[in-house]
């Protein structure tokens, strides 16, 4: 059904990582994503692997679910490649016709490669390990110094986990105003593109009036239940550091370190 | 509890540039005062003003005319607004649009939050609240998974987490199947019997209102008439006129008495009218 | 004319850890012109069922045909067989999206390329049936009332002259009178025009006013497929399935049982109100 769809495809079960603040989880894909732009040589790589498989191991999530995302952006993996590999300049490789490899070249494309890998697998681990509401929770902390600035954090933060908590149902009403126009004859699969987007405008409009309806219903219903802002919240499941989130910070630091003493000074 | 002093309240219709066409008067003189512990029950049909009537229970919508009275507590007084919205508590129509939680749980808890109850305090009050509407067992689902029963008791829950003094039901089963309307009426039932709170119920199906204490009729934004349901269902051609009926009983009670049979007007259930056909016989 | 489903199933989600039944081996003949009741708690399949009469959803297995001819046959042309069986959804106000009523009701048969001149008849006769004001006609449909709007989008389907009209839970959400007067205009219209008329409900009372034959889904399959009185028989085994006869069904039972010499058989208000003055001798 529709409304089992979550953004983030978070993956139930029970582990190390899952426990992990969600803090912890947000800095410590932030500091791997660094490490990986950090690290110049195969060495930084091969830690940088080491760990993520660490990670994943721990994580208990069934790594097919890990590179299910690998799919979404294989197309912009093999642009990447080709783009690197043929206009990089430097030492010849291999020429044919108007084009030359480099050994740079080569260099560059597989560097990147791996790049991009190793960053989708490490956010799409964090968003497996963490429900949603637990990663806006955790980024509303983490920005936290930002209202100083004027920033409306709690806000972003309470819209972010209203929005998903509201998709699934809007998906689902998308799909039956969909089957409504459909039995009145309404067509949304031919014609040419112009035709096609014009016979959008009879599901668009009833989507955002009910999407209205309902953010007046909402907000109205937010209110009788005394919401007034962020002002004077308590929490009832406020994030507390244990001990296991303390080790991982650790952790993540000592990785860093060693990224980049072994990738960038040492090699 | 609540007290309305000659309520009015009016809004202003507007064309599409901004123009004003004219002023709705969509409670008109309203006077009514419900007293600690009453299952009252306002009905009426569809923009006859009992919904903008209710949210002026709970400081939603404030008196063009007129005053409420919550609790002692004046709605126009900025200062009261926290206090009145935390001692009538208001259940709406839609259970999708007033669930904010993605886990049963965290919505029930959303009251007690924004009131800053220590966290310790609010995970007895969601826990105590779940097993009051029967839904404990399910407070780590999706609300998504759940019936229309099912999320309306959440909401109910969400409210009760919050400690009211009342609860204010805005047509609470008029999207739902009968047996989420019964799921319902009788958590209302019981929160009113059990927890002697304060129930306000308003919807158009009249099976719901039999139990209550006392009945407004609203039409025009007026109280058309009041009493108890036995008085107010004995009116069965003047429920019509204000595009209402009555439950099907008491309309054949009424039929058999206009036939010829020597029944009373108002029989509400069917053991009564049994009863009384067998006395007649 | 007639819609038979044969064999039907229908596997929500197949292919997912989600996949549950939603229809199982339903076998229907709904012959051209009745008045049927289709009755079911929430989750029985019956929303699932009557996309499958339209062909908005394709069985799992078994076959639905309209005519004598199958609606999933590769040449079938379902695009006209949704004109044929018109579909309202629950709540179909929330479909509305022109600028106007009229525009709307002309939304329909637009689609079926019919000439503009056609199309506006046929928007003005549709309106004209539901027994909509002409003062409203250039009005926004946002601006009507509950069972206004619902006029309107019953006419949008109207309009494309349907031969079976299936109607999901139309009086959902209205007050008594507005539920009373859409339920007398679906009346009138299988009796004014001969629509097959397919009225989805949960409320029994409703129904056994009104319909020639019930039929009750329970689980994703058919419970009971009969004359209304025949079904109301049942009455505990619909209590068991969470569902419920009419109250006079009850009164008549529980007469019967104290010696009254009624029929408990009586499925409306009006047939009780006459065996229970029989029974006093007042008729």
């Amino acid at each position: 059904m529709l409304r089992d769809i979550t953004l983030g495809q978070y993956y139930r079960t029970e582990s190390v990582v899952h426990k992990l603040d969600p803090r912890v989880k947000l800095v410590a894909t932030f500091m791997f994503i660094i490490s990986l732009f950090v690290a110049n040589n195969i060495i930084g790589y091969i830690i940088a692997a080491l760990f993520l498989i660490m990670c994943i191991a721990l994580s208990n999530v069934p790594p097919k679910f890990i590179f299910r995302g690998m799919k979404t952006i294989f197309f912009l993996l093999v642009i990447t490649m080709i783009f690197n590999l043929f206009l990089t300049p430097g030492k010849e490789l291999v020429s044919f016709w108007k084009f030359t490899i480099t050994y740079e070249g080569v260099k560059m494309a597989s560097m990147m490669a791996i790049r991009l890998i190793f960053l989708i697998t490490g956010s799409s681990l964090m968003t497996l390990t963490t429900t949603p509401n637990n990663l806006t929770d955790g980024l509303e902390r983490l920005l936290r110094p930002l209202k100083l600035f004027k920033v409306p954090v709690h806000e972003i933060a309470m819209m972010m986990s209203i929005a998903l908590r509201f998709i699934p149902i809007l998906m689902e009403e998308t799909d039956k105003i969909m089957k409504a126009q459909m039995a009145r004859g309404a067509d949304f699969e031919s014609g040419s593109l112009i035709t096609r987007a014009k016979s959008l405008v009879p599901l668009l409009v009833p989507l955002f009036i009910s999407a209205f309806r309902r953010a007046n219903d909402l907000a109205m219903a937010m209110e009788a239940r005394c919401y007034r802002g962020g002002e004077g919240r308590t929490k009832m499941k406020p994030l507390i550091y244990s001990n296991i989130d303390r080790i991982a910070y650790l952790v993540i630091i000592v990785y860093l370190a060693l990224v980049i003493i072994c990738g960038r000074i040492l090699f | 509890m609540i007290r309305t002093k000659n309520l009015v309240f009016e809004y202003i219709r507007r064309d599409d540039e901004g123009n004003v066409e004219g002023i709705t008067r969509a409670v008109d003189g309203v006077n009514l005062s419900v007293e600690p512990g009453q299952f009252i029950a306002i009905l009426g049909h569809n923009g006859s003003g009992k919904s903008t009537l209710a949210k002026h229970f709970n400081a939603l919508l404030y008196p063009t005319e007129g005053e409420v009275f919550i609790d002692g507590l004046n709605t126009e007084e900025d200062k009261n607004i926290w206090e009145i919205r935390q001692k009538a508590g208001m259940v709406f129509q839609n259970p999708d649009n007033q669930i904010i939680g993605q886990v049963v749980e965290e919505d029930v808890g959303f009251g007690p939050e924004n009131m800053g109850i220590p966290t310790e305090e609010i995970w007895e009050r969601v826990e105590e609240s779940l097993k009051t509407v029967g839904m404990l067992q399910f407070r780590k689902a999706s609300p998504n998974h759940l019936s229309g029963g099912q999320k309306q008791r959440v909401s109910i829950a969400g409210v009760i987490a919050m400690h009211p003094k009342c609860i204010i039901f805005d047509e609470p089963t008029a999207m739902l199947d009968p047996n989420g309307r019964k799921e319902v009426i009788r958590a209302a039932r019981a929160l009113n019997e059990v927890e002697n709170i304060t129930i306000i119920l308003i919807t158009h199906y009249m099976e719901e209102v039999i139990y209550a204490d006392k009945v407004f009729v609203m039409d025009k934004g007026h109280v058309e008439m009041s009493g108890t349901p036995r008085e107010i269902f004995s009116q069965v051609d003047k429920l019509k006129e204000l595009r209402l009926g009555v439950p099907q009983v008491t309309l054949l009670a009424h039929e058999l008495r206009n036939a010829g049979l020597p029944l009373p007007e108002g029989i509400l259930s069917r053991e009564e009218l049994i009863n009384e056909l067998k006395r007649l016989k | 004319m007639s819609i038979i489903l044969d064999h039907v199933n229908y596997i929500y989600d197949e292919d997912t850890a989600m996949a549950h039944p939603a229809l199982i081996d339903v076998c229907l003949n709904i012959p051209n012109g009745q008045f049927v009741g289709l009755i079911g708690h929430t989750g029985s399949g019956k929303s699932t069922l009557i996309q499958h009469m339209n062909g908005l959803e394709k069985p799992t297995s078994g076959s639905v045909f309209y005519d004598g001819k199958d609606i999933h046959d590769a040449d079938y042309d379902r695009k006209a067989l949704r004109a044929k069986v018109g579909l309202v959804f629950q709540y179909p106000e929330h479909q509305l999206f022109e600028t106007d009523c009229f525009k709307d009701v002309c939304f329909g048969p637009k689609n079926l390329g019919l000439p503009q001149k056609e199309v506006e008849l046929r928007a003005y006769e549709a309106l004209k049936q539901v027994g909509f004001d002409d003062e409203y006609f250039y009005q926004s449909p946002f601006d009507l009332s509950g069972g206004q709007k619902r006029r309107v989008a019953i006419a949008g389907v109207l309009a494309m002259k349907p031969e079976v009209l299936i109607l999901d839970e139309p009086t959902a959400g209205l007050d008594p009178k507005g539920r009373e007067d859409i339920l007398n205009l679906i009346s009138k219209l299988h009796k004014e025009m001969g629509i097959t008329i397919i009225l989805v409900s949960h409320s029994m009372e409703d129904v056994a006013n009104y319909v020639q034959r019930i039929i009750v889904m329970n689980k994703g399959r058919v419970a009971f497929d009969d004359e209304p009185k025949e079904v109301f028989r049942h009455y505990k085994e619909l209590e068991q399935i969470g569902l419920a006869a009419p109250q006079v069904t009850y009164i008549m039972q529980e007469l019967k049982q104290a010696g009254f010499p009624v029929d408990s058989d009586v499925t409306t208000l009006e047939d009780a109100k006459n065996e229970i003055l029989k029974a006093f001798g007042k008729c």
